[in-house]
């Protein structure tokens, strides 16, 4: 398993060289947008309107921080569950976006468009949120603000450590439940 | 009869909600620590590493652990003695929004439909019970969607037995894989009603993590679930590993002669709880 610094915006090169299970240090620009985000961007793309942020060699990161205190850029900012985007994900990955940011399973869509359109799918520790915020170095609302946890950010990162899950070639790191060892096969 | 005035409650419940959203429990940190040790996975040390220093960062910063700070749970048992002055579901829903907004805590409760957000974290799920005594005790729990959502509840026939209520369980977790933050915890309600089985599903959350279920029978059947699901190897974060649950643990209640309800709530690593008595 190798290690990689990237920055943001990321190419077809850039994705190509990436195996499940790599190490990934992403730095530059990510844009945070969860469930009711992704609904207005589709909305918006319907509309023929334009995105709030380019999606050619773009990173989303699945993600509603919480709120920043006082001295900080942001507050706790781990990952969501990212299965729930997996509608939207395909038509985004069509459209340039190369990489998304989140815990869990994709659905075979997900995983087909980002071997079709060169594109990533990468993990990053659930639960760690106070750890990760420590990698955003600022961040600003750029579209939906009405959504608060919701509203879709640009976020400065620097070396945010990330694992690759779903590679572009058909790769993927999740464990396969051993269903027979736990007596239930 | 002993009288408790609402702002003693509203203060509680307030410190309750940040504490638990920015201090580890010791009893997951100990389980983390004991998970440490006995993986063998390189993976999966590497993220208890990280949920370890995530605590100490969380504790230092007084940053939430995980950006999900939950819809907020409350199990509250009144003494039988005890008088409130003022509204008691009303005063735990005032807790929960100045702990939530004092605390700087992600307020994640939203209309069904319109999704809009309520903008404080309330209406907080409250469970009311009596007991004997003039004290009030109040457990709170910050409930994370993403285990949430893992979470099941089905009414098996009664001649599927253990071996039914095993296979659902064992399967419910390898279904939900990497998705609700393994390791995990799960609570799991056997009996009453269909709404009953998943509220003491919920209950059995309450639970430090290091007790022993007083009943031999039960404990030896939560040994017996947390073996058969650690055995399916996913792991901290699914990425593989020994450690796929931190406990199980069981509330077991009679049910209609017809029935066996039966309910699993999945409970992310970050088992955030707190408990006060007044």
């Amino acid at each position: 398993m190798a290690e990689f610094k990237l920055n943001t915006p990321l190419t077809d090169e850039d994705i190509a060289q990436l195996k499940a299970g790599d190490v990934v240090f992403l730095s530059g620009h990510i844009y945070s947008a969860r469930d009711a985000a992704h609904k207005k961007l589709i909305d918006l793309l319907d509309a023929g309107k334009e995105l709030p942020f380019d999606l050619k060699g773009a990173a989303v990161y699945y993600v509603g921080p919480s709120p920043a205190p006082p001295g900080r850029p942001i507050g706790s900012a781990g990952p969501t569950t990212s299965y729930r985007m997996d509608s939207y994900a395909p038509r985004l990955h069509s459209l340039g976006l190369k990489a998304t940011i989140g815990k869990g399973k994709r659905n075979d869509e997900t995983r087909k468009a980002m071997e079709d359109h060169t594109a990533v799918y990468f993990g990053a520790t659930g639960g760690a949120g106070a750890l990760l915020s420590n990698s955003i170095v600022d961040s600003k609302v750029i579209a939906f603000d009405d959504l608060g946890p919701e509203a879709v950010r640009e976020m400065t990162v620097k070396d945010f450590p990330l694992l690759v899950i779903n590679d572009c070639h058909g790769g993927e790191l999740y464990a396969v439940p051993d269903r027979k060892a736990a007596g239930i096969e | 009869m002993r009288t408790i005035k609402t702002p003693e409650i509203i203060d509680a419940v307030a410190a309750m909600c940040i504490k638990a959203n920015t201090e580890l429990p010791d009893d997951v940190r100990a389980k983390f620590e004991e998970a440490m040790a006995k993986e063998t996975s390189e993976s999966a040390k590497e993220v208890l590493r990280q949920l370890l220093e995530n605590a100490d960062l969380a504790m230092e910063t007084k940053l939430p652990l995980c950006q999900d700070c939950g819809l907020a749970v409350f199990f509250v048992e009144v003494g039988d003695d005890v008088r409130i002055e003022g509204n008691l579901r009303e005063a735990i829903n005032e807790g929960t929004r100045k702990g939530y907004a004092d605390g700087f805590l992600r307020k994640s409760a939203c209309d069904p439909f319109t999704r809009v957000n309520t903008g404080d974290g309330t209406p907080a799920i409250i469970h009311l019970d009596f007991t004997p005594g003039d004290k009030l005790k109040i457990f709170y729990m910050a409930k994370g969607g993403g285990s949430e959502n893992m979470s099941r509840a089905t009414m098996l026939a009664p001649a599927q037995g253990w071996e039914g209520i095993k296979e659902y369980v064992v399967n419910r977790v390898a279904e939900a894989g990497p998705n609700p933050c393994p390791p995990t915890i799960i609570g799991i309600g056997i009996g009453g009603t269909f709404e009953h089985a998943a509220k003491i599903a919920k209950k059995s959350l309450i639970r430090r993590l290091d007790d022993t279920h007083p009943d031999p029978e039960i404990a030896a059947k939560e040994q017996e679930l947390e073996e058969a699901i650690n055995k399916l190897g996913i792991g901290p974060m699914g990425l593989g590993g020994s450690t796929t649950v931190l406990s199980v643990k069981m509330s077991v209640e009679p049910c209609h002669l017809a029935s066996l309800p039966l309910a699993v709530n999945v409970q992310c690593h970050s088992q955030r709880h707190e408990e006060v008595e007044l």
